[in-house]
């Protein structure tokens, strides 16, 4: 069978197996999902040894019809871009499973309930990132909302409800500008060649767009991915469904579904609206140094750990953001290795943060006080991972940051400079909670905190091996990932600004 | 070029042992500093191995490289993880090992009591990692994972004892100012992409040559910014008095003898840049003289041992960068001043650190005073240090600090008046409180309680201090015999032709500058050693001395001038965000969709709400396909 099909089946079949083991079985349950979600995990990185780097077509492709009458396809295929998204989703799914063994527990409803929605979740998560026809990627996209929702409302603390109605109602409203976008290129399709859903074809049509047509449509998907990435100043469920999702549930949401937001900037705002795209780069550009600079104040004002941990991403998907549009090699490819780096450093992030959030009972900064001398392990694993999301150089991400700001500089200097105070004040967002939690005195309260146990060590162990690993040898990824990026600047009709010193000048 | 297998493991070893104690935790309290001793000097070793194969080899072919894998290698952005080894870098490996392994041995016996020892030393060999990566690598984006490397060795030192809430602000301001000064190299990276299309040594030496003053100027003027913000070079100064909260061999090894001196490093790294880059050049002499000076005068009125001996690196290492802004005359000198600064102010503070030990951890100076009779090796060690620093000939900071006066004051016209008063200046001061700190601390009478009983340090920890102090009396010599290290290092920063209208003979120098220095270390005298010291900091003291002791203002300009409105603008923000910006969005929402109720309805529901929204949206997607295909 297909390889991506039988990944998005395999959360599909976990999910059946554990709605009939009995309710009261929860350790069963949670078996079962950790072994599906393993052995997905397991087909992601076959699928990543089988895929041919050299090659830029769509590999693993399946095309069935599926609505014949309106041109409508069950069609996947991934290129390196969507590949490297799917093997970080699929990696983070059992790592999130593990580290929030507990997290089902004590929700509005069942433990069955939390991992049949965190599978059907995951299937959703490769298929969005999988589609090759627009109709079913909108499927994805809009029907992942519901597991999530769930998920917050259910499952979440403090504010769940407004949180997940506020992620529900921004979603929606940019769910149904792309479904206007995509409702208005089927009509073009179909007086040029015939009504079809299949990208490929669709990213000929812009040859017959006006430019008003265009860029109309560009901004119907655009506004959908901004506000899913989150991009400044659509982001302001990001912080509240953070704050009151799960830990496990926000590293699926920020290191996972904010990424169908960038993904999409490249896969259907570039490759459908090349011209509208060119169009608002400066804007968008704006809003993404906007984004890195803003998200990163907030994120220092910030006082609630997850709240602070989600305004790090807002900062970090502006880079990504700014790495897409600045349409040089080196910034594409920053950026999507930015995505994938991203997951898991928010992974490490959220995760430690709810394992002390939860051994706490608080989650504001200024309750920690001293545990690196109380919880020496837990307090090394937050320290590593806010070295990688304030991207040191040796870990994982200072990679992809560099890539993005020197690859923004040959052509936008300007925004690439100014993205770069980031960097300062990163230090000061990582420092200034690792000082309040970790350093100091013990703070009363604090003194009996355990540190992690053997599962919670077995999750984040790997994370971290990932982030160091691929600080020291990115090859691996960049190998997969610069065809694709190559691919997208070169079909935009882009070609690397050449130094303006060298001997060609 | 010559290739080597081998250089790998002058990281690989001091890394292996980071890896190996901070891995292993608790169980390795035994064992862990012995390990991280003896990696540190099997570093050494392999530096000296490294060395006696360099001398084998004709000057031509000195250095070598070794490419370890593809690092980085997106379209024409290439870069190696590859490590050169040349007349340059071999001196830093050896200065960095050597005295690396002899702080090494003095922190067995003078952490012997922090329970945290092994983690110490952990960090230790972290830094002597990445500090050897940073003068190993062949690219500005290698050296960069160096530099941040120790900038982050260097935070967790400097926090070692966080559990006090000062010292874990001081490694915070630590980072966060180095972090403004690698911003700095960011650029300088960024800028020679952009422009030279190269990120390595030799590709932007080669394109040197032929690319434009503008692009030149603007590479070095940042890499100046990164110089400053990691050696504590003015205006990025202010962390390095706060960074002494680190245990004292930190002091000596970090904020000394290595990690401080990178930036003269960097500089004299990319000769090929400055010298083709004048008004960067000039750049870098007017912080190195602004810097020494500033931190001579900081340190006159410093009472605290080790923040005394804070304010003279800052201004030590002025010199260093005035060396190397004076170009191919200055850079060998400013080695020289950085490799013979090495041994004397690591000895010092290695003496400091001794002087504490014996005095209840005691930093105040005017509670120090006739230690001379209960520490003699301590007193001989830090007194030939002291003789160094201050310039006494035959010793060794005589020999490098007089060569860069000199070259100051060669450096032509207005400026080398200008700049070689400054220097001359700067040894009357460094004259005046380094004596200072010798007869408060050794030679002045007794300032402390009964109670106290100062003794000398275990032989762990005087054996690396003397040895410190035979290289602050003999390096000045022998790195000047035939000019043994100008011509060494010639074939990397290039030959300097011997100007013939010198403005002041050596000799001439030379005399001045001793006039200089007996000036200094007599008004010392006069005012500490011969009329008596009060135990308390007097009060009643002049305008100046009070702005001394607050290190200039440094840290009421940075708090007014970045503080306090950073601080301001993140409140704003956060207030900004729940109320304006979230507010607007949901304003907009509500007026575009008219969905006023709708909210209010979905505040408090939920699957049933969803449902029906999707429904709605389904029902749209379905009619507008149907009116399209109709």
């Amino acid at each position: 069978m297909n390889a991506l099909t039988s990944m998005m089946l395999l959360p599909l079949l976990g999910s059946l197996l554990i709605a009939v083991i009995p309710n009261d079985q929860v350790l069963r349950i949670k078996q079962a999902a950790l072994g599906t979600t393993l052995l997905i995990a397991i087909s992601g990185v076959m699928a990543w040894f089988k895929f041919d780097a050299g090659n830029t077509s769509l590999q693993f492709v399946q095309i069935s019809q599926w609505i014949p009458s309106f041109g409508i396809n069950y069609a996947v295929g991934v290129d390196g871009l969507a590949l490297v998204l799917i093997l970080m989703s699929v990696l983070l799914a059992p790592i999130v499973v593990l580290a929030g063994w507990n997290e089902s527990e004590g929700g509005r409803w069942s433990v069955k309930v939390f991992y049949i929605l965190i599978l059907v979740l995951e299937t959703m998560m490769i298929g969005v990132f999988a589609a090759t026809d627009i109709f079913l990627f909108y499927v994805f996209f809009e029907a992942m909302l519901i597991p999530v929702y769930f998920l917050i409302g259910g499952f979440g603390s403090g504010e769940r409800a407004a949180a997940a109605v506020k992620f529900l109602l921004y979603s929606l409203f940019g769910g149904l500008l792309m479904l206007a976008s995509i409702i208005g290129l089927y009509v073009i399709a179909g007086k040029h060649g015939g009504h079809t859903f299949d990208v490929g074809q669709l990213s000929e049509l812009h040859k017959f767009m006006s430019p008003t047509t265009q860029n109309l449509l560009f901004l119907g998907f655009f506004i959908a991915f901004a506000i899913k990435a989150p991009v400044w100043p659509l982001h302001t469920w990001l912080p509240d469904a953070a704050a009151a999702a799960t830990p496990g549930t926000s590293v699926l949401l920020l290191g996972v579904l904010d990424k169908v937001g960038t993904f999409g900037m490249i896969r259907f705002c570039l490759a459908l609206f090349p011209d509208a795209s060119k169009t608002f780069t400066p804007i968008i550009l704006v809003l993404a140094v906007i984004s890195i600079v803003y998200g990163a104040f907030l994120a220092i004002g910030a006082r609630d750990i997850k709240r602070l941990i989600a305004y790090t991403s807002i900062s970090h998907f502006g880079f990504i953001t700014m790495g897409i549009f600045a349409m040089t090699s080196q910034g594409h490819s920053g950026a999507t290795l930015y995505m994938f780096n991203h997951g898991f450093s928010t992974a490490a992030l959220f995760l430690v943060a709810g394992w002390m959030i939860s051994r706490r009972g608080s989650s504001t900064i200024s309750d920690f006080g001293g545990l690196q001398r109380v919880t020496p392990v837990m307090a090394w694993s937050f320290f590593i991972a806010g070295m990688s999301s304030l991207a040191l150089p040796g870990l994982s991400s200072f990679v992809s940051e560099f890539l993005v700001l020197v690859g923004t500089y040959t052509r936008y200097p300007v925004a690439a400079v100014i993205a770069t105070f980031g960097i300062v004040l990163a230090a000061l967002y990582i420092l200034i909670p690792v000082q309040k939690a970790l350093h100091g005195p013990t703070t009363p309260g604090n003194e009996n905190l355990t540190d992690l146990n053997l599962r919670e060590k077995i999750a984040i162990a790997p994370v971290i091996a990932v982030i160091v690993a691929l600080g020291f040898y990115p090859a691996p990824l960049l190998n997969v990932i610069n065809p694709a990026s190559a691919h997208v600047i070169a079909s935009q009709g882009f070609t690397d600004p050449v130094p303006s010193e060298s001997a060609g000048k | 070029m010559t290739t080597s297998t081998s250089l790998v493991y002058l990281i690989a070893l001091p890394l292996l042992g980071a890896t190996v104690l901070l891995l292993a935790g608790r169980r390795s309290d035994k064992w862990g500093h012995l390990l991280a001793t003896a990696l540190s000097a099997s570093s050494f070793g392999v530096g000296l191995y490294q060395l006696s194969q360099m001398l084998a080899r004709p000057t031509e072919e000195r250095a070598v490289t070794q490419k370890l894998f593809s690092w980085i290698n997106v379209g024409t952005f290439n870069v190696d993880a590859g490590l050169l080894l040349d007349q340059l870098s071999i001196c830093f490996v050896l200065l960095i090992t050597g005295v690396g392994t002899l702080i090494h041995i003095y922190s067995i016996s003078y952490m012997s009591h922090d329970e945290n020892r092994r983690r110490f030393f952990a960090y230790l060999n972290l830094f002597i990692a990445a500090m050897l990566l940073l003068v190993l690598g062949d690219s500005y984006l290698n050296l960069y994972v160096g530099w941040e490397g120790v900038g982050l060795a260097s935070y967790l030192l400097i926090g070692f004892w966080n559990q006090k809430p000062a010292y874990a602000t001081a490694s915070k301001k630590a980072f966060v100012m180095n972090r403004v000064g690698d911003m700095g190299l960011s650029f300088a990276i960024m800028i020679a992409f952009a422009t030279l299309g190269t990120v390595s040594f030799s590709g932007v030496e080669e394109a040197s040559h032929t690319a434009s003053k503008a692009a030149l100027t603007a590479i070095g003027i940042m890499l100046l910014v990164a110089a400053t913000g990691k050696s504590a070079q003015f205006p990025l100064q202010a962390w390095l008095g706060d960074a002494m909260a680190g245990p004292t061999p930190v002091s000596a090894l970090i904020h000394a003898a290595t990690m401080v001196t990178a930036g003269v490093y960097l500089i004299v790294r990319s000769n090929f840049i400055f010298d083709a880059a004048p008004t960067a050049q000039l750049l870098v002499v007017i912080v190195g003289a602004i810097t020494l000076t500033f931190g001579a005068l900081v340190g006159t009125a410093k009472d605290d041992i080790k923040k005394a001996l804070a304010a003279s690196t800052m201004s030590q290492i002025g010199y260093m960068i005035l060396g190397a802004g004076l170009g191919p005359a200055g850079y060998a000198f400013a080695i020289m001043h950085l490799l013979t600064h090495g041994f004397f102010k690591a000895g010092m503070f290695l003496g400091a650190g001794s002087v504490m030990h014996g005095m209840n951890d005691q930093v105040d100076m005017r509670r120090y005073g006739a230690l001379r009779k209960f520490m003699p090796i301590t007193f001989a060690t830090f007194g030939l240090g002291y003789l160094a620093i201050i310039g006494v000939p035959p010793f060794a900071g005589f020999y490098s600090k007089d060569a860069i006066i000199e070259t100051a004051f060669n450096a032509g016209g207005v400026k080398g008046i200008l700049l070689g008063s400054t220097a001359l200046l700067g040894a009357a001061i460094t004259a005046f409180y380094m004596t200072r700190v010798m007869v408060l601390t050794f030679t002045s009478k007794q300032r402390w309680e009964d109670n106290q009983h100062p003794h000398e340090s275990p032989l762990l920890m005087w054996a690396p201090m003397a040895i410190l102090a035979v290289g602050s009396v003999t390096t000045g010599f022998l790195f000047t015999r035939g000019d043994a290290l100008v011509h060494w290092l010639s074939p990397v920063v290039g030959e300097h032709a011997e100007g013939e209208n010198l403005l002041l003979q050596p000799i001439v120098v030379s005399g001045l500058a001793l006039l200089a220095v007996a000036i200094g270390v007599a008004i010392a005298i006069m005012k500490y050693q011969l009329s008596e010291v009060d135990a308390i900091a007097p009060h009643d003291v002049s305008v100046f001395t009070r702005i001394a002791r607050k290190d200039l203002l440094q840290d009421s300009f940075n708090e007014a001038v970045f503080m306090r409105p950073g601080q301001a603008l993140t409140s704003l923000l956060v207030k900004g965000d729940q109320n304006v910006v979230d507010g607007a969005v949901r304003g907009i929402g509500r007026t575009a969709l008219g969905a006023g109720s709708v909210l209010r309805k979905t505040q408090t529901g939920f699957a049933r709400s969803y449902a029906a929204l999707i429904l709605i949206g389904a029902i749209v997607l379905i009619a507008g396909i149907w009116v399209v295909t109709q």
